[in-house]
């Protein structure tokens, strides 16, 4: 039995579709090639990062600029890949859970993060499964994952779960624009490849009003949004925080 | 196996500026040199002097160095080269570079390279985080995707994140990475003595373009002056030879009376000229810095302070990937290093080795064109202005360091 169907199997019944995973664990092995198909998520990765970190200090009262400004934090990295954030955060300080539905990214992600020297918790599972088991965190990461789950209410529930009270979230997705169409699946897949065909689907990208109604539903509320633009002279993202129209990044917290 | 952030294979000015900006900065660091730090900053090991930019200068400061330097530098505040010949005399039209064109910031500071390797020595000494491993060679540099193994000749191992080569023009290291270099050789030897006058240089640096080569007299304290004086290999040879009263006799023909009696106040070293660049800078989890990834003519007394912007470059690339808690070594952190400095870096070169060939010309058209090209660029501001930002480090999109900022 193929990783892709196991995984069907398993979380059938779930918030996760099972089509959505059979594309992720075709690429696996592509996820630690800043150059490869991967290469957008690591051109968008320290503004992410820096966005989680400054974001997370902010709430908890660390200075960013500190040597490992998150220690003693426990994170929840939901749809993690290949590790692309949960190793930053660990040699921030952080006590990191990677947990993803993929089979082939965890293996990905827990080789790589052996042979870099970190310590990471690594989980072929879903955010309901930790849940169930009981598990609490100070912080939860959604990067580029509401945009791929096919109840955003149940998963964003699910989530929320994962929160100790006070805890925070940061997520990050597309916004459902013309723009957002155009330069995020025309632009990204069509013409820049830098993403294959078909790897997202314009129509689940999450408004940033649905996104907060989802969040407060879930128990949570959202304090910041912020866009991340692609600047084609430089070659890289910043942080907008006035421009959402493609993709943007949220901090929300739990009251 | 302790894992260091950073290896470095040669701990020179270059390297251990860059390898103290970056403990300051929170990263463990490992350097490697061949020499104990005593042996380095003995007289004979090095005679030379450099001209430190008001960019530099800021690089150093920001490193926490330049507090140890107190009173050992000599601010250059006019700039004159003059296109002269020892027996026809010196041409009337020349450049002047005032400061005070600029701001009130001298042009730069000549500094005598033991001064700043002492205060490198001091700023590592008191810097948490920097190991040096003296004396002591990098015999071979293992590198894959995950990490670089430095092997010692003495059987240590050094584990790290990233390798950095600051092991100078013949850099193994570059060799032994595969990585080309394209350039050539001069016929040129540059001679470099210290010499005592009676009067005051008040502060002026003067280049003195002869037909040998360019003649440099450099300000340092205590009414001395550093000579940079290039000629032909077989001259430099000749004049390399002849005891100190004959040698200092050729001397004192070059550089004149204006300052009064002159007398030689150290020993005379020769190093031979040539310009070279490395095809690129960086290959898996290695970059290279300072004279490795580029060497040149002394003309323009750039060579340090090229190093120094490869320092704050690759300094501001690392530490801020660090502090995401990105992977310092990883190809992302290198392009960004990489696409920083090579530019700068041969633009420099070529504008260098352009200067140089036209004054190293003593055909009679050519002097006359550059007499009138040299009082040309006097009285046009813009042009001028721009060459003294460049020299002085302060054009371009500037690396926080450069600009005076915290890492």
């Amino acid at each position: 039995m193929s990783a892709a169907t196991a995984a069907q199997t398993k979380f059938e019944g779930s918030t996760i579709d099972p089509r959505e995973i059979e594309k992720f664990a075709a690429i696996a092995d592509q996820w630690w090639d800043a150059e490869g198909e991967f290469k957008p998520l690591h051109m968008l990765n320290p503004v992410r990062i820096g966005f989680i970190r400054d974001r997370l200090c902010a709430h908890f009262g660390r200075d960013p600029l500190s040597t490992k400004p998150l220690s003693g934090l426990s994170i929840c990295d939901i749809g993690c890949g290949g590790g692309l954030i949960c190793e930053p955060l660990c040699r921030l300080g952080a006590d990191v859970t990677g947990v993803d539905a993929t089979g082939q990214s965890i293996d990905v992600a827990r080789t790589h993060a052996d042979r870099m020297g970190l310590s990471i918790r690594y989980r072929h599972a879903a955010a309901e499964d930790l849940v169930e088991a009981g598990e609490r965190f100070d912080a939860v990461i959604n990067m580029e994952v509401v945009e791929h789950v096919a109840d955003l209410d149940l998963f964003l529930k699910d989530a929320a779960g994962l929160l100790k009270p006070g805890g925070a979230m940061a997520l990050s997705t597309f916004n459902r624009t013309p723009k957002s169409f155009l330069m995020g699946v025309v632009g990204a897949e069509y013409i820049l490849r830098w993403l294959p065909r078909g790897t997202h689907d314009w129509k689940r990208f999450v408004k940033p009003s649905e996104l907060a109604a989802s969040l407060r539903r879930a128990g949570l509320s959202l304090t910041e949004v912020c866009g991340m633009v692609y600047n084609p002279v430089e070659d890289s993202f910043h942080l907008a925080p006035k421009d959402l129209d493609v993709n943007y990044l949220a901090f929300a917290i739990r009251g | 196996m302790t894992r260091f952030d950073v290896v470095f294979a040669g701990g020179g000015m270059v390297g251990l500026s860059l390898a103290v900006a970056l403990a300051r900065s929170g990263l463990t660091v490992a350097v490697v040199d061949r020499e104990t730090p005593e042996a380095v900053l003995d007289l004979a090991y090095d005679g030379r002097a450099s001209a430190i930019a008001l960019g530099s200068k800021r690089i150093l400061e920001q490193a926490g160095v330049w507090k140890h330097m107190d009173g050992e530098v000599s601010p250059i505040w006019d700039i004159r080269v003059v296109d002269g010949h020892p027996l026809r005399g010196v041409s009337p039209l020349f450049l002047h570079y005032d400061h005070t064109d600029l701001g009130d910031e001298p042009f730069g500071w000549i500094i005598e390279n033991r001064v700043t390797r002492q205060a490198l020595q001091k700023a590592a000494a008191e810097t948490d985080g920097l190991t040096q491993f003296a004396p002591a060679s990098v015999m071979r540099l293992d590198r894959d995707p995950d990490m670089a193994t430095a092997h010692l000749d003495d059987g240590r191992t050094i584990a790290a994140t990233l390798a950095i080569a600051a092991d100078g023009k013949f850099s193994t290291r570059r060799e032994e990475a595969g990585i080309k270099i394209s350039g050539w050789d001069y016929d040129q030897t540059s001679i470099v003595a210290t010499v005592r006058h009676e009067r005051d240089h008040q502060g002026v640096a003067v280049e003195l373009f002869l037909p040998g080569g360019p003649f440099a007299m450099l300000p340092m304290t205590g009414n001395r002056s550093n000579i940079v004086w290039s000629e032909t290999r077989d001259a430099a040879r000749r004049f390399m030879a002849l005891d100190d009263a004959q040698f200092l006799s050729e001397l004192k023909q070059r550089f004149g009376d204006w300052l009064g009696e002159v007398d030689l106040a150290g020993p005379r070293f020769s190093y031979p000229l040539s310009l070279q660049q490395a095809e690129r800078y960086t290959d898996t989890r290695f970059a290279l810095v300072g004279d490795a990834a580029h060497a040149m003519h002394p003309i323009a007394g750039q060579g340090l302070n090229m190093g120094l912007r490869d320092v704050a470059a690759l300094a501001e690339a690392i530490v801020d990937a660090h502090r995401l808690g990105l992977d310092i070594g990883s190809a992302s952190v290198l392009r960004q290093y990489e696409k920083w400095r090579r530019f700068d870096n041969v633009l420099l070169a070529a504008v260098t080795d352009g200067l140089l060939r036209l004054f190293n010309n003593d055909i009679p058209p050519v002097r006359m064109a550059r007499d009138i090209g040299l009082a040309a660029v006097n009285k046009l501001p813009p042009l001028k202005k721009f060459l003294m930002r460049h020299a002085m480090g302060t054009v371009g999109t500037l690396p926080r360091m450069t600009r005076g900022e915290a890492l």
